[in-house]
């Protein structure tokens, strides 16, 4: 089953690759996205099957290679994880195949589109479904490239292909890192396969590695290594600043790929690594506090974002940044489960960003948005619900698993837990914020946009809608059906090996904190609602008052003009002054040419020699008489 | 093993197939039966690899299909030739790259069809029996005389200044083969024999091996090329027909490597783990400064030839540190590189042939009009990156497991080429193939032809399989591999 989970997409994609120019385009839509939908089914079906206790199952496909004893499998590894990935990725991924239907239906290259949501999906499926580091390496790189062709789909767009090499250069930067850390781990444990790794990783809690001529705890050094490859990936503080430049692609992509499904990849690798990175100290407080910025340092760029996109990609980087800093404290269930809740508002808020779009002719400033509720209360509708549920309104999914989180902050004892559980209610402050900034800017209000545009503004086709209602149901109803499983009661039977439990934290938080978060995702939302509902004139002379800090957020911290002065401006003149100076001044200037050039002018003074004056050949027979003679009677 | 000289067979039915082709006389209508021979002469002697190779043991470790015949009577010199897993992949690399070539002739070479023909037949002819010689003496003749064809192909078809191009290549390798000669010679009075099969091991004492390392060092290290012995490269490549690139990318550079690994390695073990070091720190300024060098490239020919110069460091990389993870992955990594640099150099030839042009920024948007060439160019760039399921990456990452054995600040070097590979290869794939086309000389171009299809989809095939089953290339490479390693081991142990 499993197999037909992972390779129908593949087929999906090989179809659309080899024969979709032949057939209308229509068979290759229909045919990629009911492959999705059966994916999805067969991915609850064996979802439900790990619910309760259940063995961890390998399939061995074919040995991928050996070379010593370095042997990498192509298998699959089904446990708990594995399909929560699976329902994850599938289902986001039939509502958003479904979806680019309607989405794309203007465009001229339908075929191409869905056979890269189709590729992406297969990669990903390899990624979470492996079973050692290097097929893992394969999806993560595989997802990458579908990214890349994704983000620059519409390839006569400068802008697009640039956020699209952008997207693969940082995200290389993350994977040097990981293929140096599974290099690590091989050279370590003798094996990348996971419960090589796991069973030994105890062993070597003590040991330590020299590297670059320092002495490092080796489970943290490779630990840090692998991170690195999953902070490129997951958009962390840093490298982060691809995600919002890859908002340049279609939206069904930013739904799929950088919101609900490759981006947490990286938490991924981390809880999928967990029996490692648990012995990893060091480098668990640095996971902690690399995530807690992030969850900030996004969120107060979302504020100021006009782009709708952009706001919700910057949110995205916030809530990843939730995500690590409960993997870097060990709770890697509530990670785990915050990720799949995410991958389901977070999708369903993307593609409501999508209709909105679609609806609006393609404007994704909001500040050419409002009143838009009356237009398309659907979209609104489900903008709402959400809205409701990345902010953490109760009983929505977001509130389980967001609360789950601060919970175990609160309840670790460190200093890093607690600068990462205030960061936590100062974050959920700010994503009320924007989040209910968002809202209003687009839906409600007086409209800001042209009455044209506004006019035509249109409810999306049904295909359109019916992903929206899917994911909507999962937004509202994962946290509540499936919390007991991952962070209650049942968490011991359903997780069982398939990621380290720590013992027993559920206790509730105090009333006192679980008064101070909800007062404060609530004041966030009355201070949207005060600024951008009530009194119209406040964004501007805030704008004014608090200018620096308003440059900042708007200007994203100025972090990629710093790059760019430090990085890439450096980078390109480096390499023209190796290629003018390095290559063609030294090594040919003293190399081949200088030496042809010694030779011509020792020619040219040789040639002088031969001047054709019997007089000047006789005088060098007598002089070389002389020195011979010389020689010959001193020694 | 074979009564059949299978060999034997295989090194000179591209000199049958040249013989017949002096017979033809040159007139315009006999222009495509020579072409026709020609080709029809490489595909069989590829067919012949293929069944050499499905005839090959991968349990034995020593030489294959070893035909000796005494060359003459006083001296230790005999026609010996064998084949083993490491020279089996450079021999059908070097006969699966020529057919493609001559194809890729068929229409840009308009003068001199004939001689151009005899050429490349002759080249193979000398390919392959360097690949396979098992004496020393004769690996000399044919290593040399490979460089014959080649400068006349780069100086009689090449572009304007091949001159000067084939000027420095002489200038470089002059002082490696002069060099390479004497120390044959040593080696001969030392040992009193020429066999490459018996001289693995570790006969020489230690000063004298230095010296003889040294001495091969010099034609290895021009012919792969290091740093900074490279500059020649970049200029063969532009000078060279889109199909002496090829075969220049394809298999001139594996020379070099195969070299390293058959002397260096399996004759100077201890010499070699005395110059690991200089290696390394070559190969790892090869990595990073050609990448960056590359990116500043105008010209596509000459981006791909530094992007060559910098896979070979981490083939270097490999072969040095000696485990069999670097080794394998060295040895993938040149069968992947001759594969992916010879579909990019054709890929190439491809928009010269119809523009007259390299230079990036003349074109732009090219997806536009060649979808097809768009997506067969994105499978060898991916391969060039080195993306999981490609050619590329096999190769790179047992480099990168290797060389942590090593030491760090080498995996570092060597892992560095994750990132900076992709910076030129996905910059030059933007300029030329994204975007709208803007120059209106684009307007017209045509996509791919079914000739030039036949040339690069079964490159591509080959990108896609070595990446997902490299097994069948790493098993036949596996003992023989082991073998080295062990004498290296058992040498430097004392």
């Amino acid at each position: 089953m499993a197999q037909f989970i992972i390779f129908l997409p593949l087929i999906g994609f090989l179809f659309c690759f080899f024969f979709g120019k032949y057939f209308n385009f229509k068979i290759s839509q229909i045919l990629t996205t009911s492959f999705l939908f059966i994916s999805t089914i067969l991915s609850w079906i064996l979802f439900f099957s790990y619910l309760g206790e259940k063995e961890i199952e390998v399939i061995q496909i074919f040995n991928w290679f050996t070379s010593g004893n370095f042997i990498v499998d192509w298998s699959i590894r089904l446990d708990s994880l594995t399909t929560t990935m699976f329902i994850v990725v599938c289902s986001v991924s039939a509502c958003v195949h479904l979806y680019s239907i309607g989405y794309m239906n203007e465009d001229p290259s339908k075929v191409r589109f869905m056979g890269y949501l189709s590729l992406f999906t297969f990669f990903m499926l390899m990624l979470v479904s492996s079973n050692n580091l290097l097929q893992m390496f394969f999806g993560w790189e595989g997802v990458g490239l579908a990214s890349y062709l994704l983000i620059g789909f519409w390839y006569h767009k400068p802008s697009a292909n640039n956020a699209a090499i952008k997207a693969f250069l940082v995200n290389r930067i993350g994977d040097f890192g990981y293929a140096l850390g599974i290099a690590g781990v091989f050279f370590i444990f003798g094996s990348i396969e996971f419960d090589v790794i796991f069973n030994n990783a105890e062993n070597f809690k003590d040991h330590s590695i020299p590297f670059l001529g320092l002495t490092f705890s080796t489970i943290d050094l490779l630990c840090f290594l692998l991170f690195i490859g999953a902070m490129g990936k997951s958009a962390q503080l840093g490298l982060h600043t691809w995600l919002p430049d890859a908002m340049e692609g279609p939206t069904p992509v930013s739904a799929l790929i950088h919101a609900a499904t490759m981006v947490t990849a990286g938490v991924f690798l981390v809880a999928r690594m967990s029996p490692l990175f648990e012995y990893a100290i060091v480098t668990n407080l640095f996971i902690t506090f690399i995530g807690a910025s992030t969850a900030i340092f996004a969120a107060t760029i979302a504020l100021t974002q006009n782009d709708i996109k952009r706001v919700i990609a910057y949110s995205t980087c916030s809530q990843l940044g939730y995500m690590f800093f409960a993997a870097g404290l060990g709770a890697y269930n509530a990670s785990i489960f915050h990720l799949m809740t995410h991958g389901f508002f977070k999708a369903l808020l993307f593609l409501s960003a999508g209709s909105v779009i679609h609806a609006m002719h393609h404007e994704q400033d909001m500040r050419k948005m409002g009143g838009l509720f009356k237009k398309i209360p659907f979209t609104g509708t489900m903008m709402w619900i959400g809205s409701l549920a990345i902010i953490g309104f109760p009983y929505f999914s977001g509130y389980y698993s967001k609360e789950s989180i601060l919970e175990n902050a609160y309840y670790s004892n460190s200093s890093m837990a607690t600068f990462a559980y205030s960061i936590g209610i100062l974050t959920a402050l700010l994503t009320a914020f924007y989040s209910w900034r968002l809202l209003l800017m687009t839906f409600h209000g007086k409209t800001r946009s042209d009455s044209k545009t506004f006019d035509y503004a249109h409810e999306s086709p049904l295909v359109m809608t019916l992903p929206l209602a899917l994911l909507a149901c999962g937004s509202i109803f994962s946290g509540m059906f499936f919390a007991d499983y991952y962070i209650g009661k049942m968490q011991y039977v359903f997780w069982g090996e398939a990621l380290v439990l720590h013992e027993d934290k559920h206790h509730y938080l105090p009333f006192i904190q679980t008064l101070i978060i909800k007062s404060s995702v609530a004041m966030g939302v009355m201070l949207a609602a005060l600024i951008y509902f009530y009194k119209n004139h406040l964004p501007k002379n805030l704008a004014h008052n608090l200018d620096p800090l308003y440059s900042i957020s708007l200007n994203k911290w100025y972090v990629d003009e710093l790059y760019n002065s430090i990085f890439i401006k450096p980078y390109f003149l480096i390499a023209n002054f190796f290629w003018k100076r390095g290559d063609e001044k030294i090594i040919d200037g003293y190399g081949p040419n200088g030496i042809s050039k010694i030779f011509a002018l020792f020619s040219s003074y040789l040639s002088r020699f031969q001047s054709g004056y019997l007089y000047h050949y006789a005088f060098t027979m007598l002089g070389g008489l002389v020195i011979i003679l010389t020689w010959f009677i001193y020694y | 093993m074979t009564d059949i000289p299978l060999l034997s067979l295989t090194i000179f039915l591209p000199l049958l197939g040249a013989l017949v082709i002096l017979l033809i006389k040159e007139d315009e209508n006999s222009l495509s039966n020579i072409k026709k021979v020609a080709l029809w002469t490489s595909i069989g002697v590829f067919l012949l690899s293929l069944f050499i190779w499905l005839q090959f043991d991968s349990k034995n470790a020593g030489y294959q299909f070893v035909e000796k015949v005494k060359w003459f009577n006083d001296f230790n010199f005999y026609y010996h030739i064998g084949i083993d897993g490491i020279s089996l992949f450079m021999v059908i690399l070097s006969t699966f790259l020529t057919p493609l070539c001559i194809l890729a002739s068929w229409e840009s070479i308009k003068k001199r069809v004939k001689e151009y023909m005899l050429a490349f037949l002759f080249l193979e002819t000398v390919m392959i029996g360097m690949f396979v010689s098992v004496d020393v003496l004769l690996f000399y003749i044919f290593f040399e005389a490979v460089l014959i064809p080649m400068y006349l192909i780069i100086g009689i078809w090449g572009g304007e200044r091949r001159i000067y191009a084939s000027f420095k290549f002489f200038l470089y390798t002059l002082l490696g083969s002069v060099l390479m000669l004497i120390a044959i010679v040593v080696i001969y009075q030392l040992t009193d024999s020429m066999s490459i099969a018996e001289l693995q091991g570790n006969f020489f004492p230690r000063n004298i091996q230095l010296y003889l390392w040294l001495a091969f060092f010099a034609s290895f290290a021009v012919k792969i090329p290091m740093w900074p012995f490279h500059t020649w490269l970049p200029d063969a490549h532009v000078e060279a027909p889109t199909a002496g690139s090829v075969i220049l990318a394809g298999v001139l550079l594996k020379m070099g490597g195969y070299g390293f690994i058959r002397f260096s390695l399996g004759m100077f073990p201890e010499a070699s783990e005395y110059f690991s070091p200089l290696i390394m720190i070559l190969s790892i300024i090869a990595v990073i400064y050609t990448s960056l060098v590359a990116l500043a490239q105008t010209d596509i020919k000459k981006l791909i030839a530094y992007s060559s110069v910098a896979h070979m460091g981490l083939v270097t990389i490999g072969i040095f540190v000696v485990n069999s993870q670097g080794l394998e992955g060295a040895m993938v990594q040149m069968i992947s590189h001759g594969v992916v640099s010879g579909a990019l150099f054709l890929c190439v030839g491809v928009i010269y042939d119809r523009m007259h042009t390299r230079d990036i920024n003349f074109y732009g948007g090219l997806v536009n009009r060649m979808p097809i060439y768009a997506t067969v160019f994105m499978i060898f760039m991916l391969g060039s990156v080195g993306l999981p399921g490609t050619s590329g990456f096999v190769g790179e990452f047992l480099v990168i497991i290797g060389a942590f054995k090593y030491s760090s600040i080498v995996v570092i070097g060597a892992a560095s080429g994750i990132v900076l590979s992709a910076v030129y290869m996905l910059y030059l794939y933007k300029r030329i193939i994204f975007g709208v086309i803007e120059n209106e000389k684009l307007n017209e171009i045509l996509d791919l032809n079914l000739r030039e299809k036949t040339i690069l989809i079964p490159l591509a095939i080959a990108v896609i399989i070595i990446g997902i089953l490299p097994n069948i290339f790493i098993e036949p490479m596996r003992l023989p591999i082991e073998l080295i390693i062990s004498n290296y081991e058992l040498a430097n142990a004392k």
